[in-house]
């Protein structure tokens, strides 16, 4: 230590050493030059700085909203169970619409996944180079069409249109509950709300799922083929376990983006309290409640909305936490190492 | 079971570029064969033919024969898929399979096809397959780690034993050492020495030394010029082609005179 610091002396020092003398700060300048004030170093402290604060800023700004959120959602957490909306407090208020919301998300992903998968897969290892890429673009196309054009889609089109699959569901499948009849004769519900919104996180599955599968290494998937994999073996030798992580993290933000959708399932479905029945009208998300009834919002009803929103909050931050938590499971098998 | 290869006038395309051209040679079964050449004389490219591999790339193609015991590669109704079950290859960087385990690796190409294998077989052939590759105390008592926490060169041999556990005829090997330390590549030598007894064995080496010691026939590629074809200039005994080839080109590159 000692014999370094003295090679480093003005004295015995060549030209760059001159440099960081000049860089360096004031608490430096005060005790012996320490071995790490380097040329440098300055855009560093001011790069680190900068990312701290805005970091910094992040959290202050999630704490300020977080509290006010929690303090505009208290007084119906508290208020006398006969004044919230349906006279039996919040939480017999909130847990049908956390239900709505949990089973229209998750339909979504179930139609979702293996179809965003399926297409991204084609277009990175199957598809003719030209198809691939024109496909790309429209995938990429369709994550950026606004969710009320999907919402109209899905009244104009696509409810009439599965009103005959429902009519048949009820006729055969009736005995099972989620099937139960009569079906509604608009279409319009639950069932309808979560094929709009598997439609529209498809396309943001697939973009990310169609990257990722894209970064597999080369080396792994010719390690495959050498060993006489078909395409498909190789697809799940070398590809899907590079992949699974992103393509978690991909159907996990189709999936935030299906919890929290407001104007397609607002439009599409024709709401009512909670139903087994998946084909009648009936059932309702949180989303769509708020984005309903906010506009005549006041007061306790208000509090009652935004109450709703931290539960949802709430909802996504777990399906988050859950979402990590599987992809950490497998970290010493991941090939990070 | 060990295989001969012969090739009858390979010409090796990248969508319309020629990258090698005109190759005739015939390979002895159980015996290590050395290709050495300048750098983009198509070495690889010439390799990677032998087992079909070349093609996966798209707008790469062939023409000619590759004969293994008289069966043609490239003849009609031939599945790649099945070629490279009988030729192996081992790549210039190890690349075992990073969410496996050991076993895993070693049985990944084992498992391929539907093939269902009991456990005790599995177990015998895994054990086999890493003492085959010269790993087996190495990694004994962690088959259930995963592969990539071991060493380079352990991962290279760990490839050499899941390239011998599906039971090829052939084994390429494109710069198995490149990416490894003087020790790690005494133990790849050792290991090629003994494969050579069960297997045929085509090396593509940029290191003299190695060719010099591992092989029994080397085969000198090279090339005219930037966007000419590599070619197969002299293809004899080991000794003969370090001690006295035939070839002035040869003798330039095999003595380190090289352009
Ligand atoms: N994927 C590819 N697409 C087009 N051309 C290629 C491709 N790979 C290699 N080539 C070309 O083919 C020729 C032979 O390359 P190859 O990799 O076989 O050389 P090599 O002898 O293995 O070289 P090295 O000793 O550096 O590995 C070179 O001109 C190279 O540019
Ligand atoms: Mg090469």
């Amino acid at each position: 230590m000692t014999r370094t610091a003295g090679e480093m002396t003005p004295a015995t020092s060549k030209g760059p050493d001159v440099t960081t003398t000049q860089t360096k700060t004031p608490e430096q300048a005060e005790g012996p030059r320490p071995l790490s004030a380097r040329e440098g170093a300055g855009g560093d402290k001011i790069f680190s700085g900068a990312a701290l604060a805005a970091g910094a800023i992040i959290l202050v700004v999630l704490f300020a909203v977080a509290v006010f959120l929690i303090a505009q959602a208290l007084p119906a957490l508290v208020a006398p169970q006969d004044q919230i909306a349906g006279g039996k407090g919040f939480w017999a208020y909130i847990l049908p619409l956390v239900i709505g919301t949990v089973i229209a998300a998750v339909i979504a992903l179930v139609i979702a996944t293996p179809i965003s998968i399926g297409v991204a897969l084609f277009i990175s290892h199957y598809a003719p180079r030209e198809i691939a890429q024109i496909l790309g673009y429209v995938i990429d196309l369709l994550a950026a069409i606004p969710s009320v054009v999907f919402g109209a889609w899905g009244i104009s089109f696509l409810a009439p249109a599965l009103v005959p699959g429902y009519n048949w569901l009820s006729s055969t499948l009736g005995w099972i509950p989620i099937f139960a009849g009569p079906p509604s004769a608009t279409g319009k519900t639950i069932m309808t709300a979560s094929v709009v919104l598997a439609v529209m996180i498809i396309p943001i599955i697939t973009s990310i799922s169609r990257e990722i599968f894209l970064q597999t290494p080369k080396l792994h998937e010719e390690a495959a083929l050498a060993l006489g994999a078909t395409r498909w073996e190789m697809v799940k030798m070398a590809v899907f376990p590079f992949a699974r992580p992103g393509v978690i993290s991909a159907v996990m933000l189709g999936l935030g983006r299906a919890l929290g959708e407001t104007m397609a399932v607002a439009l599409v479905l024709s709401s009512g309290p909670l139903l087994a029945s998946l084909i009648k009208s009936g059932n309702q998300t949180i989303a769509a409640e708020i984005a309903l009834n906010f506009p005549e919002a006041s007061g306790l009803s208000l509090s009652t909305l935004i109450a709703a929103g931290l539960v949802l909050f709430v909802i996504t931050l777990v399906v988050n936490v859950v979402a990590r938590w599987v992809i950490s499971r497998h970290k010493e098998f991941s090939g990070a190492n | 079971m060990s295989k001969r290869i012969d090739v009858k006038d390979l010409n090796v395309y990248y969508g319309n570029f020629l990258a090698v051209e005109g190759v005739n040679i015939n390979i002895a079964a159980r015996s290590v064969t050395a290709f050495i050449g300048p750098s983009g004389c198509g070495k690889s490219t010439f390799l990677r033919t032998l087992n079909r591999m070349h093609e996966v790339l798209p707008g790469a193609r062939v023409e000619g024969e590759v004969l293994l015991d008289g069966d043609d590669l490239y003849g009609s109704g031939v599945d790649p898929v099945a070629v490279r079950t009988h030729v192996g290859m081992v790549f210039q960087r190890p690349n075992p399979f990073p969410t496996m385990s050991i076993r895993d690796n070693v049985l990944a190409g084992v498992k391929l096809n539907g093939k269902r294998i009991s456990k005790s077989d599995a177990e015998g052939l895994v054990e086999s397959s890493l003492r085959g590759a010269n790993l087996w105390n190495e990694v004994k008592d962690r088959l259930d780690k995963p592969g990539s926490g071991l060493s380079g060169g352990q991962q290279q041999r760990l490839c050499i034993a899941r390239a011998i556990a599906v039971k090829p005829d052939v084994i390429l090997m494109d710069e198995p050492c490149s990416a490894l330390d003087p020790i790690s590549t005494l133990a790849i030598e050792d290991l090629i020495e003994e494969l050579k007894a069960n297997y045929t064995v085509v090396i593509v080496t940029h290191n003299m030394q190695q060719a010099a010691r591992v092989s029994d026939k080397t085969a000198f590629f090279n090339i005219a010029g930037t966007g000419k074809p590599g070619k197969l200039i002299e293809y004899a005994a080991t000794t003969e082609i370090f001690n006295n080839p035939k070839v002035k080109a040869t003798e330039d590159y095999v003595s380190g005179r090289f352009g």
